[in-house]
C-alpha cells in the first residue's frame, strides 16, 4: 500500500521528467532554448554588468565603430548600441509575450466556447470574422491616435505606451487561434472519450478543462509560437513607423528604422537588430516545436 | 425470470434533418423507431443487426446520452427520461457504458490511473490512498498489471486498452453496463479474452448487460436472450438458443444464414437465405413493415399494416404477418 502511493507520487514527478527527457531529443529545440535563454539573459542581466545609460547622447562619440568602449559602436546621436540593443530587446521581449499571451487566452477562450456551444457559435464565428476583415495598420493608427495620450497620462509614458500596443496587438491578432481551436473543439467533443466523460456524469464546464483542452494544447501551443513572433514583428513594424513607443525609448523595430537610413554607411546599425528579431523568432519557434512533440504522449513514447 | 432492471416502451430516438434555405426541419431520421423490451437483472440481452440498424442509439438512449424523442425508460423503478441533471448524474453511477472503440474512447492524454479514477473523483470522494487502491483493485480484476498505472493508453495494445475502458466502467460498481460492439474494433483472438472476461466480471460482480454486436456467434456465447433490430425496430426478441435453433422472422433466418454453423438444424450444403437490396434509409422508412422492401416471402399486407411484436413460442417474439 505504503510502496504504491510512492510508486504514484514518484511518477507525478517523472512525467514532467518525461517531457524534459523527450525535449531533449529535439536537437531544434534545445538549441533554441540555448539562443532563447542568452538573449533574454543578455538583455534583462547584461544592463547590470554594461551599465551604459540607452539614451545618453553624446555627439563627440558619435558614429563610432566597434570598440571596448562600445562593443557595437554609436549612432549618430552617440548612444551605445550594445545598451540600445539590451533596451529595445527588454521591451520588444515583454511586449512580444504579453501580446501572444493575451491574444492566446482570448482566442482559446472564443474558440472553446464557439466550437462547444452551438447557440453562440454562429455570432462568435462572425465576430471572429469581422476582426479579420478589420485592416490592422489603420486600425492601431486611429487606436494609438485616440488612446495614446489618455493612457499616458494615467499609467505614464512607458507603461501607457506597452499596454496600448500589446492591447492593440493581442486584439487584433485572436482569430487565427480562434478558429483553430473551435476546429479542434468540434471534431473532439464528438469523439467517444468525451462521451464516457457524460456517460460517467461529468458536467460540461469539467469536460472542457480536462478532455478537451489538454487535447488542442498542441494547436495553442504553435499558434503561440508563431503569435509571438509576429506581435514581436508587429511591435516593431508599428515603432518602424513611428506609431509605437516615443523616439527616445530604443525597441528592436526602432532601431531598425533609424539605421536603415545609415544603411549605406553603417550597415551593422540595421542587421544587428533585424538579426536578433530574426533570431529570437526562430528560436521560440524552435522551442514550440519540441514542446508540442515532448507534451504529446503519442510521441512521446515510453 | 427474475424482476425486470430495465423497462423500455416505445422508445423513439428521431434524429431532425435541417436544410432548405431557413434551415428549417425537412425531416427526420428515425433511428430507433418505438422498441419496447424489458432486460431482466443478472441477465445478458444481445442485440444485434446490420450497420444502422439504430441498435448504438438504442443503447444511448437508455443511458440518455441521447435524448429519446417520447417512449419510457423506466430504471429500477424510476423513470429515467423524466429526471433532473443532478438526479440522471447520481443515477449514472449505476449504469455505464463500454464503447466500441478503444483506441477513441480514452483520453489519450490522461494517464490509465487517470482514466479510471475519473468517475471515483466525480462520485465517491475517495482520499488519495483509497483511490490508488481502488483503481488498483479494478485493474486486478479487468487482468492489467499494476506497474502500468501512469502509462498513456498509446502505450496499451487495443485488446488492454479495452480492458481500461471496463475498468472504468465497473469503477463505481454499477448494476448495468451497455456494451456497445466492445469486440468489433478487436482482433478475433482477443474478442475471446475481452468476451470471457465481461462474464467472469458479471459472475463477479452480478452485472447486467445490453450487448450490443454484430457478431452473432459471439452474442450467442454471452448472450441469455436476444433482440435482432432491423430499421429502428425490434424485430425477433428469444431466448438465445430458440433464436439459433429456430428463428422466426424472415429477417432473422437471413442474418444467421450468413453466419456459418450458427443454426445448429441446417445442414452445412443448404443453400444460404441472401438477401437483396440495401436497408432503406431510416430518414424515410417504407409503409407497413419496414422489411417489406428485402423480404423473400412478402405479402400484400405487409405493405400497408404495420406487424406488431407478438409471442410465437414461449420465450419467443416476432414481428411478422407470417405468423398470423
Amino acid at each position: 500500500m505504503t510502496d504504491m502511493t510512492q510508486d504514484l507520487t514518484f511518477a507525478a514527478r517523472s512525467q514532467w521528467w518525461d517531457v524534459w527527457e523527450q525535449f531533449k531529443t529535439h536537437r531544434g529545440a534545445l538549441f533554441g532554448m540555448i539562443v532563447f535563454a542568452t538573449i533574454l539573459a543578455v538583455c534583462f542581466i547584461g544592463p547590470l554588468i554594461w551599465p551604459v545609460d540607452a539614451s545618453t547622447v553624446n555627439i563627440g562619440a558619435r558614429n563610432q565603430g566597434m570598440s571596448l568602449a562600445h562593443p557595437f559602436g554609436t549612432d549618430q546621436l552617440g548612444r551605445d548600441l550594445f545598451a540600445r540593443l539590451m533596451m529595445g530587446g527588454r521591451i520588444s521581449l515583454v511586449v512580444g509575450s504579453a501580446a501572444m499571451i493575451l491574444s492566446i487566452v482570448i482566442g482559446t477562450a472564443v474558440g472553446m466556447i464557439s466550437g462547444f456551444f452551438r447557440l453562440v457559435d454562429g455570432v462568435l464565428m462572425r465576430l471572429t470574422d469581422l476582426f479579420l476583415a478589420l485592416p490592422l495598420l489603420p486600425l492601431l493608427l486611429v487606436l494609438s491616435m485616440l488612446f495614446r495620450d489618455p493612457l499616458s497620462a494615467v499609467f505614464g509614458v512607458e507603461l501607457g505606451t506597452l499596454l496600448l500596443i500589446v492591447a492593440a496587438i493581442s486584439l487584433t491578432s485572436w482569430m487565427g487561434t480562434a478558429r483553430v481551436v473551435r476546429s479542434d473543439v468540434l471534431t473532439l467533443k464528438e469523439r467517444e472519450f468525451v462521451l464516457a466523460a457524460r456517460s460517467i456524469g461529468v458536467p460540461t464546464w469539467r469536460i472542457m478543462p480536462r478532455h478537451i483542452l489538454p487535447n488542442v494544447l498542441s494547436s495553442i501551443m504553435v499558434s503561440a509560437t508563431l503569435m509571438m513572433a509576429t506581435a514581436i514583428m508587429t511591435e516593431s513594424a508599428l515603432s518602424f513607423l513611428g506609431l509605437g513607443f516615443p523616439p527616445e525609448f530604443a525597441t528592436w523595430g526602432r532601431l531598425v528604422s533609424d539605421g536603415i537610413d545609415y544603411l549605406q554607411d553603417y550597415p551593422g546599425r540595421a542587421i544587428l537588430p533585424g538579426f536578433l528579431i530574426s533570431l529570437t523568432v526562430l528560436s521560440i519557434n524552435y522551442i514550440g516545436d519540441g514542446l508540442r512533440d515532448a507534451l504529446d504522449p503519442r510521441i512521446r513514447g515510453h | 425470470m427474475s424482476e425486470p432492471l430495465f423497462e423500455i416502451r416505445d422508445l423513439k430516438l428521431h434524429f431532425p434533418i435541417y436544410g432548405g434555405l431557413l434551415r428549417h426541419q425537412i425531416g427526420s431520421v428515425k433511428a430507433v423507431d418505438g422498441v419496447s423490451f424489458d432486460i431482466f437483472k443478472g441477465e445478458t440481452l444481445g442485440l444485434v443487426g446490420e450497420s444502422g440498424c439504430g441498435k448504438s442509439s438504442c443503447g444511448r438512449g437508455l443511458l440518455r446520452l441521447s435524448e429519446p424523442s417520447s417512449g419510457e425508460v423506466v430504471f429500477d423503478g424510476r423513470q429515467v427520461t423524466a429526471l433532473s441533471h443532478k438526479e440522471m448524474r447520481a443515477i449514472r453511477t449505476r449504469m455505464q457504458m463500454v464503447f466500441q472503440d478503444p483506441q477513441a474512447s480514452l483520453n489519450p492524454r490522461m494517464t490509465v490511473s487517470e482514466i479510471i479514477s475519473e468517475p471515483l473523483n466525480e462520485h465517491a470522494n475517495l482520499k488519495r490512498r483509497a483511490l490508488i487502491a481502488r483503481v488498483c483493485e479494478l485493474m486486478d480484476a479487468v487482468g492489467l498489471n499494476r506497474a502500468f498505472l501512469n502509462r498513456y493508453p498509446s502505450s496499451f495494445s487495443g485488446g488492454q486498452r479495452q480492458r481500461i475502458g471496463i475498468a472504468r466502467a465497473l469503477a463505481l460498481n454499477p448494476d448495468f453496463i451497455v456494451c456497445d460492439e466492445p469486440i468489433a474494433a478487436l482482433d478475433v483472438s482477443i474478442q475471446a479474452q475481452v468476451v470471457n472476461l465481461l462474464k467472469d466480471l458479471q459472475e463477479q460482480f452480478s452485472l447486467t448487460y445490453l450487448f450490443i454486436s454484430h457478431d452473432l456467434s459471439m452474442v450467442r456465447h454471452i448472450a441469455d436472450r436476444v433482440a435482432v433490430m432491423y430499421l429502428g425496430k425490434i424485430v425477433e426478441l428469444a431466448d438465445t438458443e430458440l433464436l439459433y435453433q429456430r428463428p422466426s422472422h424472415p429477417y432473422s433466418k437471413a442474418l444467421l444464414s450468413a453466419v456459418p454453423g450458427a443454426v445448429a438444424s441446417r445442414r452445412a450444403d443448404a443453400p444460404r437465405e441472401v438477401l437483396k437490396g440495401d436497408l432503406p434509409s431510416p430518414a424515410n422508412p417504407p409503409k407497413g413493415c419496414n422489411f417489406c422492401t428485402r423480404c423473400p416471402h412478402v405479402m400484400d399486407i405487409c405493405r400497408t399494416t404495420e406487424p406488431e411484436l407478438k409471442a410465437v413460442a414461449p420465450g419467443q417474439y416476432s414481428a411478422c404477418h407470417l405468423n398470423d
